[in-house]
């Protein structure tokens, strides 16, 4: 157990820097997306105005709703293919093509989505996909399954190995190890894993951009356009919403995984 | 498949070797890992209602013998037969063998109950019969009151309690043991001890323990086979390896022990006289096996090594301890209940002596430097091949 | 059979549909790239030639497969565009690797020297910011740095300056939005290098007569180098090809190989010119890309 005496000031003054550079932008904004004020910068007071105004803007629902829903399909396409991914690469042994599969989860975690999404398109005009819906979900699923693979196979990776071994030991066929065991003690990963996914979907603006096809903008790239002709207050309010929904996205999963679990120590997203 | 093996029945209907038949053959059972011979050729047999150890220094393939035994490891050869059939290839879920694991490999997130149930539901017993048979091993390992918690809500030795528990809980013919005080404390070690040798007697079961520390090995089995390099050394009771080990290593692994090398022999009658550079001639009673022309070595327990002043008091002592050596006290190492003596012989060896303290104030001690007289009869020095 | 082999065949089953998946949506899509950007531009759908069509028959593709060529190639290492995008993204990739190494280890460090149950708070907090939506991040920055922002009303409320700096469409104000938006990439594999670290090394050193700033350099840093490699890798790979960024929050007297791919392929139409860029940018990154993977994969199978 480290001593908090290991903290010099030196410490506490980077760590409170830190914090503060990561969570005043967004702070003023939320506190913007609240301003009765037409300028931007200058405070009108307290007001929901703003809310009011993407409420009754059509397209931006379209689009908050399009996101979702990829997010939804992809998130939970991703977090079952890339649990299984991680299955096979921290259990299984040496199979045919390991490294070839490794390489092609990892990969895509630091690849310049300007590739992957150009890469994808290009498929998708090759196969003479029509654009829209599912295009961007099977998108957002290949760049979010690498992140839940991570995710998983760390805590798979970090699990103590004689607790399936004992499972075989009491009685267990090795599925049923892995079902009655593994399952629940990877679940919170599994649940970080989901969240995760749906956080990136939601979040992604180039490879949807690329994937989607006229008349189905995600909410990233109507957000994106508005913002590229100047900042609106309608933005900031849209930008509120969405944080609030993955505080609410956060709270519920972690709550889920505690319960799930005694353990509490969900793996980290890297 | 699992109908074809012995004893999976876990009510425990089955018709089991009685205690002191044969329960497992080990054949010719061996195992590489890449090129490390883990086991090599390993032969045993155990009796229904042993308490088996197997002691070696780590490395030395007691735990990969144990984990074929367990079906986590398959042998590249050789034969595995328990009651009579070869188990060598089964799976670990269809052996009617249950293990403790070294760091108890709990369920995190199962309860004490559940966790001691986990064996019971995969064999399919009835809910009744389950919660009869929870509460019975709750009971023999006296965790009554904690069937609620979670492994991380217990103490150490409540832990290992619930994984005792757990792998006892579907009666299995043989239970192995891996490492399992490993991780208690000395005082809750000697306790624990105690429990496991009661328990075995009383449930009349076979266990086999894996350990490193010959102490608990010697307090708690019946039988041990001592490991080397994958091999079996010697096996036998604790008295045997302890008074009459087959090699010096052995000599060495179990115990302290004097050892002195041999220069020559001469017979004398039923005596041997040895000629060693550093404790000069020394008198041993004929070894039950002829020395053979290799070279080897003399060897005694430090406790049966008696210090004097002058000598041994007594004529009859006299006549018996013919192995009188003179030397001076070089070092005191002073254990509590024993002594430990390390006298400079004036033929150049180092003897260790170790002595009894009976009683509490050391008007017998001996100091430092002072001259002394050590001794010992013929019948405690063994002769061992080097 | 080892107990690993148990678990191995039921576990090999699992590996069919990602591998299926990734094979089919990530691999088989570079193939694409690479014909295409071996391809013509054409004023058609798609808007490239020659188009491969299975249906023509042997000598359609045999002809198709003649058509082909490196121009495009040849067009990127000619145009003064392409070369001083490549070489800028370089540049700033390394510029804010280095900015987020100085700023993140300090904090990843703090972290490590947290007490227990205090490390796991700042983890999460760390993370957090992550999971809010990167372009509402950059968003949230313009709103700060526009000419009438909070922070040119501050500057001016001090009379720190006496009219408003120009902060958007400039390099700092790209720069404090790759810090900000790639700063936990950095900080965690470095915390969870400098968490790992046995406390009692450090304290062995400065038993050992070292003053603090010794231990540090001397046991400390190079000890954290794993993690240091990870972070690096993490936050200049992406880097090198970002477009939010830069389009956003940068000028657009200079581009970013990024954006110039993003022209070509959404303003220009030219899909063969944009894929080329996308081979190159790749061809740059793949040294970086196979350290990461093994890195990762060293990382994750180790444990």
């Amino acid at each position: 157990m480290r001593k908090a005496s290991r903290l010099s000031r030196f410490n506490i003054a980077s760590l409170a820097l830190g914090l503060a550079f990561l969570y005043l932008p967004i702070l003023i904004l939320v506190i913007y997306s609240f301003n009765a004020s037409r300028l931007v910068t200058v405070w009108g007071g307290w007001s929901l105005r703003w809310y009011h105004e993407f409420f009754a803007d059509r397209a931006m629902i379209e689009a908050s709703w399009m996101s979702l829903r990829v997010a939804v399909a992809s998130a939970t396409i991703a977090t079952l293919i890339g649990t299984l991914a991680a299955v096979a690469l921290s259990r299984g042994e040496r199979f045919r093509g390991r490294t070839l599969f490794s390489g092609m989860l990892y990969a895509p975690l630091v690849m310049p989505e300007v590739i992957t999404g150009l890469s994808l398109l290009l498929l998708f005009v090759a196969l003479n996909a029509e654009r829209g819906f599912w295009t961007v979900t099977i998108a957002h699923t290949t760049l979010t399954m690498c992140f839940v693979a991570v995710v998983v196979q760390s805590r798979l990776g970090s699990l103590d190995r004689s607790l399936e071994e004992a499972a075989m030991d009491l009685g267990c066929a090795p599925v049923r190890a892995f079902l009655s065991v593994t399952l629940p003690l990877i679940a919170p990963a599994i649940v970080a894993g989901w969240m995760l996914a749906f956080t990136l979907s939601l979040d992604d603006l180039v490879i949807a951009s690329f994937t989607t096809g006229p008349g189905s903008a995600t909410l990233p790239i109507r957000i994106y356009s508005e913002v590229r002709l100047g900042v609106k207050p309608e933005i900031n309010a849209i930008c509120t919403l969405v944080i609030a929904l993955i505080a609410v996205v956060i709270v519920i999963a972690s709550l889920a995984s505690k319960l799930s679990s005694s353990q509490g120590e969900s793996a980290a997203p890297l | 498949m699992t109908d074809e093996l012995p004893g999976t029945d876990v009510a425990g209907r089955d018709a089991r070797p009685a205690a002191g038949e044969p329960l497992l053959r080990i054949e010719g059972v061996a195992k590489t890992f890449g090129t490390f011979r883990a086991v090599d050729g390993v032969s045993l047999e155990i009796k229904a209602g042993e308490f088996f150890a197997l002691l070696g220094p780590s490395g030395c393939g007691k735990t990969t013998l144990l984990r074929m035994l367990a079906g986590f490891e398959a042998p590249d050869e050789g034969r595995m037969l328990l009651g009579g059939k070869d188990i060598a290839q089964a799976l670990p879920h269809e052996r009617p063998i249950n293990m403790m694991f070294q760091n108890y490999a709990l369920f995190p997130h199962l309860s004490v109950r559940d966790n001691i149930a986990f064996g019971l539901k995969r064999a399919g017993m009835a809910r009744a019969d389950i919660a009869t048979r929870v509460a019975e091993m709750v009971a023999l390992v006296k965790l009554e009151g904690l069937e609620k918690r979670k492994p991380d809500q217990l103490s150490g030795g409540q832990r290992q309690r619930v994984a005792l528990a757990r792998a006892l809980a579907r009666r299995p013919q043989l239970l192995l043991l891996d490492e399992p005080l490993a991780a208690l404390d000395k005082k809750l070690r000697e306790n624990t001890q105690g429990e496991l040798m009661e328990l075995q007697r009383r449930l009349g079961m076979t266990f086999i323990i894996v350990t490193h520390d010959q102490e608990e090995a010697m307090t708690m089995a019946s039988r041990i086979g001592v490991m080397k390099s994958g091999k079996l050394a010697q096996v036998g009771t604790p008295r045997e390896l302890y008074e009459a080990p087959r090699s010096r290593w052995i000599a060495e692994f179990v115990g302290d022990i004097n050892l002195f090398d041999a220069e020559s022999k001469l017979r004398d009658g039923h005596r041997l006289v040895i000629g060693t550079r550093d404790a000069g001639a020394l008198v041993v009673a004929e070894p039950r096996e002829a020395v053979g022309e290799g070279k080897f070595s003399v060897a005694i327990r430090p406790e049966k090594v008696k210090l004097s002043r002058r000598g041994p008091v007594s004529a009859a002592g006299h006549e018996t301890a013919i192995n009188l050596l003179d030397g001076v006290i070089a070092d005191i190492c002073y254990l509590g209940g024993t002594t430990t003596y390390k006298v400079k012989l004036d033929t150049g060896g180092m003897l260790q002596a170790s002595v009894a303290n009976s009683a509490r104030l050391d008007v017998d001690a001996y100091s430092l430097n002072q001259h002394v007289v050590a001794w010992f009869t013929p019948d405690d020095c063994v002769v061992l091949p080097s | 059979m080892s107990a690993r082999r148990i678990f191995a065949r039921p576990a090999r089953f699992a590996a069919i549909a990602p591998y299926v998946w990734m094979v089919l949506f990530f691999l088989v899509p570079f193939g694409f790239v690479l014909k295409i950007s071996l391809s013509q531009t054409a004023i058609a759908q798609p808007p490239y030639e020659p188009v491969f069509d299975l249906t023509a028959g042997w000598t359609a593709i045999r002809s198709a497969f003649a058509a082909l060529s490196i121009d495009n190639f040849r067009l990127i290492a000619s145009d003064d565009l392409y070369v001083f995008a490549y070489l800028r993204s370089l540049t700033v990739a390394v510029t804010a690797t280095v900015l987020l190494l100085v700023i993140g280890y300090p904090i990843a460090y703090g972290m490590a020297r947290l007490p227990k149950r205090w490390q796991a708070v700042a983890m999460v907090l760390v993370i957090v910011p992550f999971w809010t939506s990167f372009l509402i991040r950059i968003y949230a920055w313009i709103n700060i740095l526009q000419h009438d922002g909070l922070l040119n009303q501050i500057l001016l409320a001090l009379h720190l300056v006496s009219q408003p700096v120009v902060w958007l469409s400039t390099d700092t104000a790209m720069y404090i939005g790759i810090v900000y938006s790639y700063l936990p990439f950095m900080i965690l594999p470095l915390y969870a290098t400098l968490a790992k670290m046995e406390p009692a090394l450090e304290e062995a050193a400065s038993d050992l007569g070292a003053p603090p700033w010794q231990v540090f350099w001397l046991v400390t840093f190079p000890l954290s180098l794993p993690g240091v490699g990870a972070g690096v890798l993490l936050c200049f790979i992406p880097v090198v090809g970002e477009f939010v960024i830069p389009d956003l929050l940068a000028g657009s007297n200079s581009l970013m190989i990024g954006q110039t791919l993003w022209l070509e392929f959404f303003t220009n139409k030219d899909w063969p010119v944009a894929s080329a860029a996308a081979i190159v940018l790749l061809v740059v990154l793949l040294a970086p890309l196979l350290l990461y993977e093994r890195l990762q994969r060293r990382q994750l199978e180790e444990q």
